[in-house]
C-alpha cells in the first residue's frame, strides 16, 4: 500500500468523528506520526492499526471495519449515510406530553408557553439542602390525595415538583452516609508518625482514618405503559430527582421494550435530552411486557449496574401480557444479583386491591418490599426502604 | 516502529499464547508507541494471560496491580515502613542523634515500601505493568492513574520526585462492570477480545495441552462453541475449555460420544452457576453431543 496522503487521512478522521468517535487532535497526531514513520505491509494491517488507535469502546470497535471500508473503498456507503438522516427525522416528531413537565420545552414548539420549570431547578429553601423534613403542613392535603384524582393544572404541577424534591431529599440523606466519622476505626500510621516527629517519634497523638460507608446503588425500572399513564408523569419526576446528580443511580423506562434513560434524565441541554428520549415515543402508552423488559435488563445491563449493594426499584402495576412463568424466572435472576428488590405498585393504595394480576401474584415471592405509590405521602414514606440494605 | 505484527504473533505463540491478528497488532503498537493498551472482553478470554505472555516474549518482569473497590494511592504507589521507622526512632534516640538527622534517616529509600506503580517505573528494563480489572477500582483512582500514565513520574513529599528509569508497557483490563471514563479511553489504545472461533480455540488447546488427542480436541471445541450459543448466564471462557479438556483426560474419556455420565458430571468445569447447570440436563447435553461430528 502506498503512503496515504495526510489530507485523505484527516478526512477519514472527520468521517469517524461524525459517527461518534472521540477523535481529537491528539489522535490525529498519533496516527499521522505513525504513518510518517513506516509503511504498512498491507491494507488489513493498516485497518487493524487504525482500529486499535482510534476506537474507544466495544461498539466503536465492532463498527470500525465497516466505516473503514466505507471511507476508503466506498463500500456499503449508502447504508451508513442513511442512518443519521433517520435519526434527524425522529427528533422532529412530537414527543409525548409527559416529557413536557420533565424536560424543558422544545424549541419552537407549541409547548413553549407552558410551565417550563424543571423539577431539578425548582430548588426551594425547604428542598434538598434542608434537614430532610421537607413537607410543609400546607401541602398535607396534596400529599395524601391519590395522584389520579388530581385535576387542576396547578395541583398537577405542584405534585410533580414535590415528587422531584422528595427524591432529591432522599438522595441527600442516602449520600450523607459517605461523610467520614469523627472517630475512625483504624489508625492512620502515615499521619501519626508525621504528627509526632516533633515529640521524638513517640506516638502520643493518634491520627485515625475511616473508610466511609459505601453508598447504596439505586436502579429504577419505571413502567410507562398505558395502564400506568396517570401515574407515570409523577414517577418520572421522582425518578429524575433520584437519578439527578447521584452518581450511583441508573434509570430505565419500559413498556414493551426497555430503554436506559439515566443519561437523558441527567442531560442539561434540552435539545439533546429530547433527542435521547425521543426513542421512547415509539410504543409509549401501549401494552406492557414486563418479563421481556426485565429479561433485556438482566442480559444487557444487570452486570454493570448491579452489585451486592444495589436496591432495585420496579414501579409498575403488574399488568403483564407475557406468561407469568417468564416473569418469575427473570425476577429470580434479578433478585440473585441485587441486594433488595422493591416493587412500587400504585394500585396498592386503592381500597380492596389485592394483587390478583397473575404477574403480580407471581412476583410477590421475590420482592423484599411491596409498597404503594399512589400518593406523594406514600412516596415519602419509602425513604427508609431505599436506605436499608 | 513497525506495523508488521507477524513476528509478535510468532513470539507470543512460542510463549504459549495464540493471538489473532488484531491482538498482535495491538501489542505491536503498544510496544512501539509506548501507549497503554486497554483490553476489554468477557471473563476468561485470556486478558490476564496475554500480559504474562508479553512479559515472557519481551523477557522482562511482569508487575501486576489487581484493582478492587476502595483501592487507594497508598496501596498502589508507596508506603513507608512504619514499624521499622518507629523502631529506628527508638534506637537512634539512645545514640543521642539529633532529631533532624533521625528524620532524614527514616525517610530514606531504605524505609520505603514500593508498591506496583512505583516499582514499575523504577526498573532498569521496561517491565510489563498489568493493571487488572480497572473497572473494579473507584473513579477517583482512575483519575489518579491517568496522571501517572501520562507523566510516568511520582512525587513523594519526603524524597522528591522520582522520574521513570524506563517506561513500562502498560496493559489495562476491564470486564465492563463499570463504564470507564472517556479520558482514560482516549489515553489508551483499545482492543476487544471476543471468544475465540473454532480454529483459534483448537490452536490454543494444542498449544496448552500438546498431549491431547486431536480428535477429542476437535470434539471439545465444537461442543464448547455450541454451548456458548445456548442461553447461559455465564458463558464458558477459554480457561473453562482447558479445565474441561483436562478433566476429560483425567476421567479417561477418549471420545465425547463415550461415557455420558462422565461427560455430564464433568460439565461443572464449564458451567459455573447453579442455573446454568440446571439448564443443561442430560437430554440437552445429549442433543449437543449429537451435533458434534
Amino acid at each position: 500500500m502506498p503512503l496515504v496522503a495526510a489530507s485523505r487521512m484527516t478526512g477519514f478522521m472527520a468521517h469517524l468523528r461524525e459517527r461518534g468517535f472521540a477523535v481529537g487532535p491528539g489522535e490525529a497526531e498519533l496516527v499521522l506520526g505513525t504513518l510518517a514513520a513506516d509503511e504498512f505491509p498491507d491494507v488489513s494491517a493498516a485497518r487493524l492499526a487504525f482500529k486499535t488507535m482510534l476506537s474507544g469502546d466495544r461498539s466503536q470497535w465492532s463498527r470500525f471495519d465497516g466505516l473503514f471500508d466505507a471511507y476508503w473503498f466506498k463500500r456499503g456507503l449508502r447504508l451508513l449515510e442513511s442512518a443519521p438522516a433517520k435519526d434527524a427525522f425522529r427528533s422532529h416528531r412530537p414527543r409525548p406530553e409527559l416529557w413536557d413537565k420533565v424536560l424543558p420545552p422544545e424549541e419552537g414548539s407549541a409547548s413553549l408557553g407552558r410551565i417550563a420549570r424543571l423539577p431539578g431547578q425548582a430548588e426551594g429553601p425547604d428542598g434538598a439542602g434542608g434537614s430532610g423534613r421537607l413537607i410543609a403542613s400546607a401541602q398535607d392535603a396534596l400529599m395524601r390525595t391519590d395522584l389520579r384524582n388530581l385535576v387542576s393544572p396547578e395541583d398537577v404541577a405542584e405534585a410533580e415538583r414535590t415528587a422531584g424534591r422528595l427524591a432529591r431529599a432522599m438522595r441527600y440523606r442516602l449520600s450523607r452516609r459517605r461523610l467520614p466519622a469523627r472517630h475512625g476505626d483504624a489508625i492512620d500510621l502515615r499521619r501519626t508518625i508525621r504528627r509526632n516527629l516533633s515529640r521524638g517519634g513517640e506516638p502520643i497523638e493518634l491520627r485515625r482514618r475511616h473508610r466511609p460507608e459505601r453508598p447504596v446503588r439505586l436502579v429504577v425500572l419505571l413502567d410507562v405503559s398505558g395502564s400506568m399513564e396517570v401515574y407515570s408523569r409523577y414517577f418520572l419526576s421522582f425518578v429524575r430527582g433520584l437519578v439527578g446528580q447521584w452518581l450511583q443511580a441508573e434509570a430505565f423506562l419500559f413498556h414493551t421494550r426497555l430503554v436506559r434513560v439515566t443519561e437523558a434524565l441527567r442531560e442539561r441541554d434540552p435539545s439533546r435530552a429530547i433527542r435521547r428520549l425521543s426513542l421512547m415515543t415509539e410504543g409509549f402508552g401501549g401494552g406492557t411486557r414486563i418479563a421481556v423488559s426485565l429479561r433485556h435488563f438482566n442480559q444487557r445491563y444487570a452486570k454493570e449496574t448491579l452489585n451486592s449493594r444495589s436496591v432495585v426499584i420496579v414501579m409498575s402495576d403488574g399488568y403483564d401480557t407475557d406468561p407469568t412463568e417468564a416473569l418469575s424466572v427473570e425476577l429470580e435472576r434479578l433478585k440473585r444479583r441485587a441486594r433488595r428488590l422493591v416493587w412500587l405498585n400504585p394500585l396498592l393504595g386503592w381500597r380492596d386491591y389485592a394483587p390478583v394480576a397473575r404477574a403480580m401474584a407471581a412476583a410477590l415471592d421475590y420482592i423484599d418490599c411491596f409498597a404503594t405509590a399512589h400518593s406523594l405521602a406514600s412516596l415519602a414514606a419509602l425513604e427508609h426502604e431505599f436506605a436499608r440494605l | 516502529m513497525t506495523f508488521d505484527y507477524k513476528p509478535m504473533q510468532h513470539d507470543l505463540a512460542k510463549a504459549g499464547y495464540i493471538a489473532d491478528d488484531a491482538l498482535a497488532m495491538a501489542l505491536c503498537l503498544t510496544v512501539g508507541l509506548r501507549r497503554p493498551l486497554l483490553l476489554e472482553g468477557e471473563a476468561g478470554v485470556g486478558k490476564t494471560d496475554l500480559a504474562k505472555a508479553l512479559a515472557a516474549t519481551l523477557e522482562t518482569r511482569l508487575i501486576r496491580l489487581q484493582c478492587y473497590e476502595g483501592l487507594d494511592a497508598n496501596a498502589t504507589i508507596y508506603e513507608w515502613n512504619y514499624q521499622r521507622q518507629l523502631l529506628a526512632i527508638r534506637a537512634h534516640e539512645r545514640d543521642a542523634m539529633p532529631s533532624n538527622a533521625i528524620e532524614r534517616h527514616i525517610f530514606s529509600e531504605e524505609y520505603l515500601l514500593r508498591r506496583p506503580l512505583l516499582e514499575a517505573i523504577s526498573q532498569p528494563q521496561s517491565p510489563v505493568l498489568l493493571i487488572d480489572e480497572i473497572d473494579r477500582a473507584d473513579q477517583e483512582f482512575e483519575a489518579y492513574l491517568l496522571e501517572i500514565l501520562s507523566d510516568f513520574q511520582i512525587t513523594i513529599p519526603e524524597l522528591g520526585t522520582i522520574a521513570a528509569r524506563s517506561l513500562p508497557h502498560v496493559i489495562l483490563t476491564s470486564n465492563g462492570t463499570r463504564a470507564l471514563s472517556d479520558a482514560l479511553r482516549r489515553r489508551c489504545l483499545y482492543s476487544y477480545l471476543d471468544f475465540p472461533d473454532d480454529t483459534k480455540e483448537l490452536a490454543i488447546l494444542h498449544a496448552r495441552l500438546p498431549d491431547l488427542d486431536r480428535r477429542l480436541a476437535r470434539q471439545i471445541v465444537r461442543f464448547v462453541q455450541m454451548l456458548r450459543r445456548e442461553d447461559l448466564e455465564k458463558k464458558p471462557g477459554i480457561a473453562e475449555t482447558l479445565d474441561w479438556a483436562g478433566a476429560l483426560v483425567g476421567l479417561d474419556v477418549r471420545s465425547i460420544h463415550g461415557d455420558p455420565a462422565a461427560i455430564q458430571a464433568s460439565l461443572i468445569c464449564l458451567l459455573k452457576t447453579e442455573a446454568d447447570l440446571k439448564s443443561m440436563p442430560r437430554e440437552v447435553t445429549a442433543r449437543l453431543i449429537g451435533k458434534v461430528a
